[in-house]
């Protein structure tokens, strides 16, 4: 699996990438709402007329956010307000918060005292997703966020506008996810950078350029002889990320040096995004509420003692991985607390694993090579 | 929690009574198993008053974690977690519970078995995690309460939440002890909880006398009831008792910080470790801890009960709990505490442990400047493990600050 410039289709991802807030503010036709949680009821924003847009850190240094939050907060929480404060965001006309961990929720208390932007809005999800009343709250306030939006932009969300987001959502997922199946079954038919690329730039671009992308890549890929990529794959280790939000693509370019291929995840920046989809048939509120009960769970909810474990178990035994690499970012509570256990499972399961405790902003991944190499070698 | 007040005539008799209700205490609960009795964990935020109801012994774990900070085991049972694979950057309380749990060591040798845990979220995230560590751990079944946080307000929808949930709690009682709720009984331990809580206002509010009767150190030792034994007539009968005796200290001008000149505000968890130390340190500068922002947490939503409709109204006292509101509220809460108190500074406790109590720190911090031009000395410390704990830079900063509000205080004078 040697280096190789990206096919051209999937230029336009890797242009989203490179530099979000550029993106951000060639994006005029419509008012920009930044995102930081895979449990943001998108479909909502953009049926109100929004833009949503994933926010991930791009400050590799700390100076004004030093001023709210202390060191020992992560590096994506301490990192989004920097960007803020910096005026790096301001193409943005606002952000919405979902309720995850303790970080979150008082960066949503610092956010909002700012006051930098017109809209803000709170979206306090039940930290149980599997109990009836956890339900109907959490129907309850996606009503609110509704209601919200609308207040913003003076507009009523039709349920019509809704039923056409959820199926673009679901069109972007369904894609993604074939994709990303079609790298599983194929490793070298996309590098693991290119999925990184991929997988941020549909939370980043135009959500229908997005889907239309996207669709040619699948096209591109499904057009490419099987025995051939067959032959190309032979000898690669086959990985699965398991963490938070992990945008370090200097990390996929190290396990594709090594030979390995990242095949699966259980990432918020990833199949936690777009796994699952949204019922096209039913009331879509109702829809969506069902569609993040039944979703991989972050580690900030609760759905059962081991469903996580378990769930990633089954999806490294599923996809045939040959080891699974927790990308923890230091600071991070919900999945410290989870690891142990975690890896308890996957060892009872005879499946090898590594523990990196990453900080987002850092620039030298030197020092984790040799362990990266390390266990891909053993493994 | 075994701390002494070291200077003879200014002792708080009740500190002994205090001292024996609490080794009781633990003695019943360590016993629970051989009188048949059953031992529910519960975090401190949670609503126990079920519990005392249906004769279940309440357990808490973030207690027994001050008694291992305070007795100096924090960072071994700490080092057990890690070696556990736990992160060291976890809250330590966690670490060490879970620590102790395997290695059956601590203070009292470990906390009894539980038969259910019970955790309420609405003091952080972290007991979420934390609980399903020892729902696992124990195999026994847990309850959470699900508080949603009131950022800006209380809304109607988590209200009909956390309502359906109180229902589902007492549903889960029924099931784990195979009894039925006795609402009489609930509707008596209502009444208790309120009177106690009442008290312990009553009691925190003593200090806004000059010189203060007690201390913030003091405070930080006398809450262990109003925590464990919230709803009895033990916590009711005991607070009556405190609140006498500083009502006669004040009669009778006794200060716990002799020739107390300056008065200061602390926020967050007390530093347990360090309690004696940091208590000397600022008595040695004249300086009383009149009160702080923890103890009084146990006191600062009483205005949503209501004892003759208790179990509809903790729905809402139990969710808009101090930690569990957006930081402009809590800034507002500080500010009135400032003017109750008439304190010269605020010191905080940025603390490791607790990134729900530590973070929005620096903008109330702002905001407390802002408002009321007094200093604010930000201490980085941990409430259990003292291996982020520097002593020399804590005196050092401890004395600037102190020098500070001595000028600002001869300014103001002159």
């Amino acid at each position: 699996m040697k280096d190789r410039d990206p096919m051209k289709e999937l230029m336009p991802f890797y242009q989203a990438v490179e530099d979000p807030a550029a993106l951000g503010r060639s994006i005029t036709h419509k008012k920009i709402i930044g995102t930081l949680c895979s449990y943001t009821p998108e479909e909502l924003i953009y049926a109100a007329g929004f833009h949503p847009m994933r926010l991930f850190s791009s400050s590799k240094e700390i100076h004004l956010a030093h001023n709210h939050l202390q060191t020992y907060c992560c590096s994506v929480v301490r990192g989004v307000l920097e960007d803020s404060l910096s005026g790096h965001l301001d193409f943005l006309h606002g952000a919405v918060f979902p309720h995850t961990c303790d970080s979150m929720q008082r960066l949503s208390d610092i956010w909002r005292l700012k006051k930098r932007y017109p809209f803000f809005a709170d979206v306090i999800l039940p930290a149980k997703m599997n109990t009836p009343s956890a339900n109907a709250y959490m129907a309850a306030v996606l009503e609110r966020f509704k209601a919200d939006l609308e207040a913003d932009g003076g507009i009523t969300i039709t349920q019509q506008a809704l039923a056409d987001a959820v199926h673009l959502y679901n069109r972007i997922r369904s894609t993604l996810s074939s994709i990303y199946a079609h790298k599983s079954k194929y490793p070298a038919s996309l590098t693991n950078r290119d999925i990184h690329a991929l997988v941020k730039g549909s939370m980043l671009m135009d959500r229908q350029q997005t889907a239309g992308l996207l669709d040619k890549v699948a096209r591109r890929l499904a057009s490419a002889d099987p025995a051939a990529e067959h032959a190309q794959n032979r000898g690669t280790k086959r990985l699965i990320l398991s963490g938070s939000v992990c945008d370090m693509p200097g990390l996929y370019d190290l396990f594709q040096d090594t030979g390995a291929a990242v095949v699966g995840d259980d990432l918020c920046t990833g199949s936690r995004w777009f796994e699952g989809l949204t019922d096209e048939d039913d009331d879509p509120l109702a829809a969506i509420t069902r569609r993040y009960a039944r979703r991989m769970v972050c580690p900030a909810k609760h759905r059962g003692l081991h469903t996580r474990a378990a769930a990633l178990v089954e999806k490294a035994q599923r996809l045939k991985a040959d080891g699974v690499v927790f990308v923890l970012l230091k600071f991070c509570d919900p999945h410290a607390f989870d690891y142990p256990y975690i890896k308890g499972f996957l060892d009872d399961a005879g499946i090898r694993s590594l523990v990196l405790e990453l900080d987002d902003s850092q620039d030298s991944l030197g020092q984790l090579a040799t362990r990266i190499e390390t266990f891909i070698h053993m493994i | 929690m075994t701390r002494t007040i070291d200077r003879e005539n200014t002792k708080i008799a009740a500190a002994k009574k205090m001292r024996d209700i609490m080794t009781t205490y633990y003695l019943d609960a360590l016993s629970a198993f051989q009188n048949n009795r059953q031992v529910a964990w519960i975090t401190s935020g949670g609503p126990v008053e079920p519990l005392v109801a249906m004769d279940i012994i309440p357990v808490y774990p973030e207690n027994h974690g001050a008694m291992i900070g305070s007795a100096k085991m924090g960072e071994e049972l700490c080092s057990k977690a890690e070696e556990m694979g736990y992160c060291a950057d976890l809250c330590a309380y966690a670490r060490a519970d879970i620590g102790c749990s395997v290695a059956k060591g601590g203070p009292i040798g470990g906390l009894p078995k539980p038969d259910m845990l019970i955790c309420c979220n609405n003091i952080c995230g972290t007991v979420l995690k934390w609980y399903e560590v020892q729902a696992r751990y124990y195999g026994v079944p847990l309850f959470i309460l699900d508080t949603p946080v009131c950022h800006t307000g209380f809304f109607p929808e988590t209200a009909a939440y956390v309502k359906a949930q109180i229902t589902e709690y007492i549903g889960f009682l029924e099931t784990v002890t195979k009894r039925k709720l006795d609402m009489d009984r609930l509707n008596q331990v209502g009444h208790l909880s309120f009177e106690g809580q009442k008290l312990w206002q009553q009691v925190l509010r003593t200090t806004a006398h000059k010189p203060s009767p007690m201390s913030a150190f003091d405070a930080f030792f006398f809450l262990a009831l109003i925590v464990t034994l919230r709803g009895t007539t033990t916590a009711v009968d005991f607070y009556r008792e405190l609140l006498a005796e500083m009502n006669d200290r004040i009669a009778k001008g006794i200060s716990v910080v002799p020739d107390e000149q300056y008065r200061l505000l602390w926020d967050n968890l007390p530093v347990w470790h360090r309690l004696k130390w940091l208590s000397k340190k600022f008595s040695d500068h004249k300086a009383c801890l009149v009160a702080d922002t923890y103890t009084s947490a146990w006191c600062g939503a009483i205005q949503y009960i209501d004892p003759d409709n208790f179990l509809d109204s903790i729905a809402q006292a139990y969710t808009r709990i101090y930690l569990n509101i957006g930081i402009d509220q809590m800034a507002d809460q500080v500010l009135d505490m400032i003017r109750f108190y008439d304190v010269n500074g605020l010191v905080m406790h940025s603390n490791r442990s607790c990134k729900p109590y530590s973070f929005g720190q620096m903008d109330i911090m702002h905001i407390v400047h802002k408002k009321t031009g007094i200093p604010v000395l930000m201490l980085e410390a941990d409430m259990v493990d003292p291996r982020s704990f520097s002593e020399s830079q804590m005196d050092t900063r401890i004395d600037a600050f102190m020098e500070i509000i001595l000028q600002r205080g001869t300014t103001l004078k002159g």
